[in-house]
């Protein structure tokens, strides 16, 4: 569903990601994994083109999303995306955080759309929250509802874009719990993270990143018992 | 002590017809440099070098010259150079509206771009287009920063209104000065419009907390 060809990003003379080549299929569950700084957010939003890649290309169901003939907005509304600090529409009840873009993007009618938002909730446990605002909700509810929102667009692609580097410990599960259930309903999904333990249990595949270039790429439990790389080793010496 | 207000009596009605004359082009002034400004602002945040050039340098020729050198060139270099005999009126109008229009692209320019930069991603992640998302979803959080800004520029506008006596117009300002040429005592006109410029902008002042207050009960 996703391939990435000869990927190259840099920022002036910095060199972010360079030459990346890999792909997701329909139904997978990738985590990118590696130290501060090896490029993984970057990577993950060269994939909606939140950032422009400097060469290379990237195709989403086979349109070429580099091209700029493409309609970028079109390719968005199937890539749902959750970012580390939630960005929640401040100024619009939860309600409608989730139903703006179905009815504004998709022309969705706003009582299907309510229903959906609501359906949605109910799934991410925050049913009682409808009208409520999201500056009076905890960071895990917020990306909680980040997540609900995004899934509101009935995307075929996930991206998280390390959902809980910006949560208190305690609600590190809540937020876990909600992508486990969708890993489990068969969605793809694309999901930067520091939670080693939720990349071992719930990832079909892990792709270690290492200074802009993907250093391995394999199954998690060959990737966390057996390294091939130094690199991966000494990566793993120190967060596990 | 040598005051005697009895002697402002007969010119009461006269200045306080002064005041509408200054809210009068006051008013416009605001509208056309709040339309204007918006204008500029958009320009400002827009991606296109040249257009956005010419912005940023009628910003700075109108931030950085004196209102009332502004005031004086529009009212006597029209004439001189195109024939057109400009009223005083318009001229106030032209000044006020033009000069205030760079202060409100900068202060609308600043408050959109405050917004967190999270929020446009956000959008543009779900798709939604350009326009609604600067409609629904960046101006409406960049008018809290906006707001209160706006009300301090209308209220130095009002203040700084009082120039356009230097062009014979008759507005709150000059209108003491006929007065006070009349009965030759400056002291009580001059006291007596300036009690009424403090009311006219304490009222935008409470105006304006009324409106911040409204903004922040939204947090």
């Amino acid at each position: 569903m996703i391939k990435v060809e000869q990927l190259h990003k840099s920022f002036g003379d910095n060199e972010v990601l360079s030459d990346l080549n890999t792909s997701i299929e329909r139904g997978e569950v990738v985590t990118i994994i590696g130290p501060s700084g090896s490029g993984k957010s970057t990577f993950l939003r060269c994939l909606n083109l939140l950032e422009k890649p400097t060469s290379g290309h990237v195709f989403v169901n086979d349109a070429d999303i580099t091209n700029p003939k493409v309609d970028i907005l079109k390719v968005r509304e199937q890539i749902g995306m959750v970012f580390q600090h939630f960005h929640l529409f401040p100024h619009m009840t939860v309600l409608d955080n989730l139903t703006y873009a179905p009815m504004t993007v998709k022309g969705m009618k706003k009582d299907e759309a309510v229903r959906k938002a609501k359906d949605l909730l109910e799934r991410v446990g925050l049913s009682d929250k409808t009208n409520a605002y999201p500056n009076s909700l905890s960071g895990g509810q917020k990306q909680r509802v980040a997540i609900a929102r995004a899934l509101a667009m009935e995307p075929e692609l996930m991206l998280f874009d390390e959902p809980t580097s910006a949560l208190d410990p305690e609600m590190v599960k809540e937020v876990l719990d909600v992508i486990k259930d969708l890993a489990h309903s068969g969605m793809t999904l694309a999901v930067v993270t520091h939670e080693m333990g939720f990349a071992k249990e719930v990832a079909d595949r892990v792709v270690f990143m290492d200074q802009g270039k993907i250093v391995e790429e394999t199954q998690p439990k060959t990737f966390f018992d057996q390294p091939q790389t130094e690199r991966a080793q000494n990566f793993l010496d120190k967060v596990l | 002590m040598n005051l005697d207000f009895s002697q402002i009596v007969p010119y009461i009605p006269f200045m306080l017809e002064g005041v509408w004359v200054t809210l009068q082009f006051v008013i416009i002034s605001i509208i056309f440099g709040f339309i204007l400004g918006s204008l500029v602002a958009l320009v400002k945040i827009s991606n296109i070098k040249w257009l956005k050039f010419l912005a940023d340098a009628y910003t700075s020729v109108f931030r950085g010259t004196p209102l009332i050198l502004q005031l004086l060139l529009i009212y006597y270099a029209i004439p001189q150079l195109t024939g057109y005999d400009i009223s005083p009126f318009l001229s106030a109008i032209l000044t006020f509206g033009l000069n205030s229009s760079a202060y409100v692209s900068e202060i609308i320019r600043a408050g959109i771009q405050a917004v967190d930069k999270g929020q446009r991603e956000a959008a543009e992640a779900l798709g939604i287009p350009y326009r609604p998302m600067m409609l629904k979803i960046i101006l409406p959080q960049a008018m809290k920063n906006i707001l209160p800004a706006l009300m301090n520029e209308f209220i130095t506008l009002t203040k700084e209104s009082a120039i356009v006596s230097v062009i014979s117009y008759l507005d709150l300002m000059r209108r003491a000065q006929v007065v006070a040429s009349d009965i030759y005592r400056n002291f009580e006109p001059l006291l007596f419009v300036g009690v009424l410029y403090y009311i006219m902008v304490m009222i935008l002042t409470i105006a304006g907390k009324y409106v911040e207050k409204r903004m922040r009960a939204s947090d």
